[in-house]
């Protein structure tokens, strides 16, 4: 009989991951045993130190010197992106949180029927979700364990402990229920479906390396065992299920319908957050598990990029709904952030293309935070204004606002002096440097695309007449003010100077990923 | 003498150089983005700003000082500005840590004295801010170590001096003439513009070192065309011919921006830029230098015209400023040489028509803001502070022996002289002028019988502005001598700019000297025949047409309406219907085209999952497909 | 491919075997009918009425199902644990005890919200 022995698990090196998830279970003890009055007063502290605590530890380990070696048997691997990643995540969850802290975001009561005379009576009695926390810090350390995790079965767990209480976040709106429930279903039927395409390639995968750890499957293709079938197939299919999170085209038709149907909050993080984790896990696996094989992939990597660019630029075109439009910048952003996972050679070339999308996640995610904040405080009778037509001339009436989203726009469209260009500029730069200088090309054409459709809305803020019975601006709590001027601040900052933050993703890319 | 190399950041104040950039820029940040909250004390604020910011400058000076002299000169690089273009950085050597010192200094009292001008203004805090910014972006011009570093503060002088100039924005004439100052200046920022674009061609660096380093062996052409780019950005700035028309409608900001911006500071911008750039570009030879000292001549004389026919005591004095920097320049055009000239007149001017415009405000403050000098008269009685700090910076101005311009000014003219004749006499008929246009100004206003409109009831202003009066004085007087007697501040720049191997010498008597002071004197004794003696009539003369042809400010206006404004208007004519016929055609139909295939498009989003679903699962089939395709080739 | 021939007889038998069994029943079996035995089958309680068009369905039954497949994938999380507990050691006894306290916060969760009251 086999001997088992103890795994060795570094409990330091994970310690950021288990204190997201304790206070997640904390905060479901709150939800069980505090008095409902109380309950908002305890998870707030809780989950913002936990994220702040969390964010701590990062730093202690990266300047404690970055492991070399995966942890928890080679589970996990806690190497320079990771941290990096975790650092971005946590700051972005931390201000999603800020936002999500006003509980007019979300409904009274989720499993009553919309408009039905019990949703009306929790609505009176001022009930509340607070579950949200605790739902929130799963999701969160869902998005962290998920670009560490260094084993194809790790990954599915953190794939779905990020995305369960995700789909339940989305069916929380408290305005425009059936459209958050329906986005809630599509979201949880098409991300199920994904992760079966996930679960299927691993399992194909395993079956060609008979491993699922990511550097074993490296090891087996350079080994070169045959049964390409098995390997194509597999390696395909986990593709998809990748794809599918980051929505890249031709898997992207549940971002806009999600990201509309949601609360805004709730689109803020996933917009920012699931997005960081879910590139970070796209690297480790076409990086390390199936690096070996990049000729195989890129020339697909590239159909998929350009295919997300344009899909992403010239649908955005066509959209009235300002979180719809919003979506289908995240989808052109995913596309342009594709172009940078193909810029891969050498060692060299791969830590200045993975730094660059490092650089790039990190700045995407603060100003798409701003910009839904932003969408939070514009309000009409019935909720957020979310048609386009009714943020004509907000220029007139609230010009901070409506100068500050233009410049959330601004940097989504990569103009100097905002962050967003220096993320552009240093991704396309490492495309250039790997060779995909028509990639490139399209990414310029599409940015320019992407460009009409920001400043259309820059012109229809300043431009046009308010309507006179247009929406009204709602005076921000301090989460949501902090949120949005902290945005701006990063932005700015990152547009003037951006030399520390690329240092540090230079820094966290130089090691790469650990095998 | 060549300029010395660019040695590492030793640290210490010169490590935390930046702090004089900061300092100030965090001023105007907090002043603009703290709104009325800081009302109460933003002007306080402001000045502290600008005063600490004086206090790194001066330490920075110090320990510059404490170097051996070919030591002098240090790069501290900041951060990486623009990837594979520029890095943030900062060139401390005499040469900035002169202006710094001038323009933190200066600018101090400045704000000191705009505590007390601008008090009765409700809106004296965002006056700070805008200062304290002007502040900022001048140090971070002046301090650069490469040409876009240094664009950007040419920008940002640019940007506050059009905020300041119509500061009072109620009235038309402010906001056009701060429209006209931005466009006019945009000119010149074009020829520096492409003057970078070049060096970076050419070079492949736009840092100071570097670029001087590869001047020398680039082909003549480009040096010369280089060269001519950088003066037509000088021109734009300093108000040099043919550029110079906005200077006197600037005049309508509040009289502290006068003498700050469009007076001490800004407006010497060009100058720097021609002797920082002299080693490589202007060394005192060839054809861009010529022109400089061309162009230099040509403003001092048209200025000093322009002066003599001004009634208004603040475009009297912008006339004034105008033929001074045409002194400047032309001194920088002369090479090695004339460098420290230039910058030793730069640094006197600063003090001396800092102290006139301030003195000017002074009697405006008195007189109801009125600013038409035949409603003046016989003030000098009713503001004796006033007065006398003003007649010191007019002696120092006209160049009385042992005043600042006395020394400055007569080096120019010497060295001019020794270098081209014709040059040189002319400079010397300038200075005749401005012994007449300055006499006038103060007869005009100081002597005779008081014209003043009724209800006016002069009294001196508060110790807050009569204070930096009185500094600025002190000054006027000694700084000539002090920079000039000995060649201290050749000696002292030598490391930054060059200068000769033979230190020129300074003759107390001298021909040229003579001629310029009886020439001088002549012209204020005319004065004081035609605006002492006599009656000043309240309504000018019709006078003659040489008269009408300064007072028109030699047509520079209707000149500039007929050579750049009708064409171009035309030409935006022009390109608008090509623009709406052509360029817009082919955009709109390509917009129409993008936009018509995003609505086709947009049916694919049927909403239904289960289509959502297939177009996943035929996705997967195709990527599964294509890597099989791909990977068995 | 000879390593699969056993699953492969396996799987055609016992598709075979139900084929075959669904098959012959009609034919052999007596048919005597009555009402509770053409009842929808729930759990051997009485069927919740339902309106015509579907309905709605409350959501009691999904709850109870989801409680007990929390708590069944619990116990195949402690069989092999219990199998090799003595080589894990202590190790293995403070990972279980927070696995199982992780459970049992979502019990409490379930629990303190009445989800295991059937009204």
């Amino acid at each position: 009989m086999n001997t088992i022995t103890a795994p060795a698990i570094e409990y330091l090196q994970l310690a950021p991951l288990l204190i997201v998830f304790g206070a997640g279970i904390l905060g479901v003890l709150v939800e069980a045993f505090a008095p409902r009055y109380l309950r908002r007063a305890m998870h707030i502290p809780l989950t913002l130190l936990s994220l702040a605590g969390a964010f701590a530890l990062v730093i202690v380990q990266t300047i404690k010197g970055v492991p070399t070696k995966p942890s928890a048997m080679g589970a996990v691997a806690v190497d320079g992106p990771t941290l990096f990643i975790w650092g971005t995540i946590l700051v972005l969850a931390f201000i999603s949180l800020l936002l999500l802290n006003d509980e007019d975001h979300f409904v009274p009561a989720a499993s009553a029927v919309p408009g039905s005379a019990e949703e009306e009576r929790a609505l009176i009695e001022g009930n509340v979700h607070t579950e949200v926390y605790p739902l929130a810090l799963f999701a969160i350390g869902g998005m962290l364990l998920f670009p560490a995790s260094n084993d194809l079965l790790i990954m599915f767990v953190a794939l779905e402990v990020m995305s369960l209480p995700l789909y339940l976040l989305c069916g929380l709106a408290r305005r425009r229920r059936l459209l958050s429930q329906e986005s809630a279903m599509k979201y949880f039927l098409l991300g199920a479906f994904s992760s079966a395409f996930f679960l299927y390639g691993t399992a194909l995968l395993y079956g060609y390396a008979g491993s699922v750890d990511l550097a074993k499957i490296s090891t087996a293709l350079s080994a070169n065992v045959g049964q390409d079938a098995l390997l194509f197939t597999g390696a395909a299919l986990l593709g998809v299920g990748l794809l599918f999170k980051i929505g890249a085209a031709p898997f992207q038709a549940w971002k806009p319908d999600v990201y509309q149907g949601a609360p805004t909050p709730v689109t803020a993080l996933m917009a920012s957050g699931t997005l960081v984790a879910a590139f970070g896990a796209l690297l480790r696996v076409f990086w390390v598990a199936i690096g070996e094989l990049d000729w195989d992939w890129s020339p697909i990597m590239w159909g998929v990029a350009i295919l997300t660019m344009v899909v992403g630029a010239i649908l955005a075109i066509t959209q009235t709904d300002i979180k719809r439009m919003l979506a289908y910048s995240s989808i052109a952003h995913a596309g342009f952030l594709l172009v940078g996972v193909v810029a891969i050679g050498d060692a060299k070339q791969n830590a200045t293309a993975l730094a660059a999308i490092l650089f790039y996640l990190a700045v995407y995610g603060i100003a798409s935070i701003g910009a839904f904040a932003i969408v939070t405080m514009v309000r009409d009778a019935g909720g957020e204004a979310w048609h386009l037509s009714r943020w004509a001339g907000l220029g007139k009436r609230s010009p901070k606002l409506a100068g500050l989203f233009a410049f959330f726009l601004l940097a989504f469209a990569g103009i100097p002096l905002t962050s967003g260009f220096f993320g552009k500029y240093a991704v396309f730069q490492a495309a250039v440097a790997g060779g995909a200088v028509q990639l490139v090309v399209v990414g310029v054409v599409a940015s320019a695309v992407a460009a009409f459709f920001y400043v259309r809305v820059i012109v229809l803020m300043f431009f046009n007449d308010p309507a006179p019975d247009g929406p009204t601006v709602v005076l921000p709590s301090w989460g949501t003010a902090s949120v949005v001027g902290f945005a701006a601040l990063a932005t700015v900052v990152l547009g003037v100077f951006p030399q520390p933050v690329l240092d540090l993703a230079q820094s966290a890319a130089g090691s790469l990923f650990v095998r | 003498m060549e300029p010395a190399e660019i040695l590492s950041n030793p640290g210490g104040a010169i490590g935390v150089g930046w702090l004089m950039i900061v300092l100030p820029l965090l001023g105007a940040a907090v002043l603009l983005l703290g709104g009325r909250r800081t009302d109460k004390w933003g002007h306080y604020f402001g000045v502290l700003m600008a005063l600490a910011s004086f206090v790194v400058a001066a330490l920075v000076f110090f320990q510059l000082l404490g170097f051996a002299p070919g030591e002098r000169r240090r790069g501290v690089s900041l951060y990486e500005f623009i990837p594979g273009v520029a890095d943030m950085g900062l060139l401390i050597d005499p040469l900035s840590v002169s202006f710094a010192l001038l323009i933190t200094g200066v600018g101090s009292l400045i704000h000191i004295y705009s505590i007390g001008y601008m008090s009765h203004d409700h809106d004296r805090r965002r006056f700070f801010a805008y200062l304290n910014l002007f502040v900022a972006a001048m140090l971070l011009l002046v301090l650069a170590d490469n040409y876009v570093a240094l664009f950007v503060g040419w920008e940002g002088v640019g940007l506050a001096s059009y905020l300041l100039i119509g500061f009072w924005q109620f009235k038309p004439t402010a906001a056009t003439a701060a429209k006209k100052a931005f466009v006019v200046n945009r000119v010149g920022d074009f020829g520096l513009l492409v003057a970078i674009f070049i060096m970076f061609t050419s070079f492949g660096s736009v840092a100071f070192g570097e670029v001087f380093a590869k001047a020398g062996a680039e082909s003549q052409g480009t040096i010369t065309a280089i060269g001519l780019l950088l003066l037509l950005g000088a021109c734009g700035k300093s108000a040099q011919l043919p550029l110079q028309s906005w200077l006197l409608d600037a005049m309508e900001g509040p009289t502290p921006v006068s003498a700050l911006i469009h007076a001490a500071t800004m407006v010497t911008a060009g100058v720097y830029l021609v002797v920082r750039s002299g080693a490589a570009f202007f060394p005192g030879e060839g054809t861009a230098s010529l022109v400089v000292t061309i162009v230099g001549v040509a403003t001092l004389l048209a200025g000093a015209i322009i002066g003599t026919a001004k009634d208004d005591i603040k475009k009297a004095l912008a006339g004034s400023t105008m033929s001074q920097i045409g002194y400047m320049m032309l001194a920088a055009g002369l090479g090695p040489v004339g460098y420290a000239f230039a910058i030793a007149h730069l640094i006197s001017h600063g003090f001396f028509k800092a102290n006139l415009f301030l003195g000017a405000g002074s009697v405006m403050h008195a007189m109801n803001d009125q600013v038409d000098m035949r409603k003046y008269g016989g003030l000098r009685k009713y503001l004796p502070i006033t007065f006398i700090t003003f007649f010191i910076g007019y002696l120092a101005i006209i160049g009385f022996p042992l005043l600042s311009g006395y020394f400055t000014k007569d080096g120019i003219i010497e060295t001019t002289m020794e270098h081209n004749a014709i040059l040189g006499w002319l400079a010397v008929v300038g200075a005749g002028i401005t012994g007449f246009y300055m006499s006038r100004l103060v007869f005009m206003t100081f002597f005779g019988k008081a014209r003043w409109d009724e209800g006016v009831k002069p009294h001196e202003s508060p110790a807050v502005m009569t204070w930096p009066l009185i500094l600025l004085a002190i000054g006027s007087v000694v700084l000539g001598a002090f920079l000039i007697v000995g060649n201290r501040l050749m000696i002292f720049l030598g490391p930054a700019v060059g200068r000769p191997e033979e230190l020129p010498e300074f003759h107390a008597v001298s021909p040229v000297g003579l001629a310029t002071l009886a020439l001088v004197a002549l012209g204020a004794a005319y004065a004081w025949l035609k605006y002492g003696r006599q009656e000043v009539p309240a309504v000018a003369p019709r006078g003659s047409v040489l008269t009408t042809f300064a007072r028109r400010d030699l047509y520079g206006d209707a000149l500039n309406e007929a050579l750049f404004m009708r064409p171009g208007q035309w030409l935006t004519r022009l390109a608008v219907w090509f623009d709406n016929r052509g360029i817009d055609g082919l955009v709109n139909g390509l917009a129409a085209g993008i936009g018509g295939t995003s609505g086709r498009l947009r049916r694919i989003q049927t909403g239904y999952v289960r289509s959502y679903a297939l177009s996943i699962f035929v996705g997967a089939a195709i990527l599964a497909g294509a890597w099989f395709v791909v990977g068995t080739l | 491919m000879e390593l699969y021939a056993p699953i492969l007889v396996l799987a055609v038998l016992a598709a075979g075997f139900a084929v075959f069994s669904v098959s012959v029943a009609p034919f052999t079996g007596p048919k005597r009918w009555n009402r509770a035995k053409l009842d929808a089958y729930e759990c051997g309680i009485e069927p919740t009425p339902q309106p015509v068009g579907g309905g709605r369905f409350p959501l009691k039954y999904m709850i109870t199902a989801m409680l007990f497949i929390v708590f069944d994938i619990e116990i195949i999380f402690l069989y092999p644990w219990a199998v090799a507990f003595d080589q894990l050691g202590v190790f293995g006894l403070i990972e279980m005890v927070l696995f199982i306290v992780t459970v049992l916060v979502a019990y409490a969760y379930v629990w303190r919200r009445r989800g295991l009251d059937w009204d």
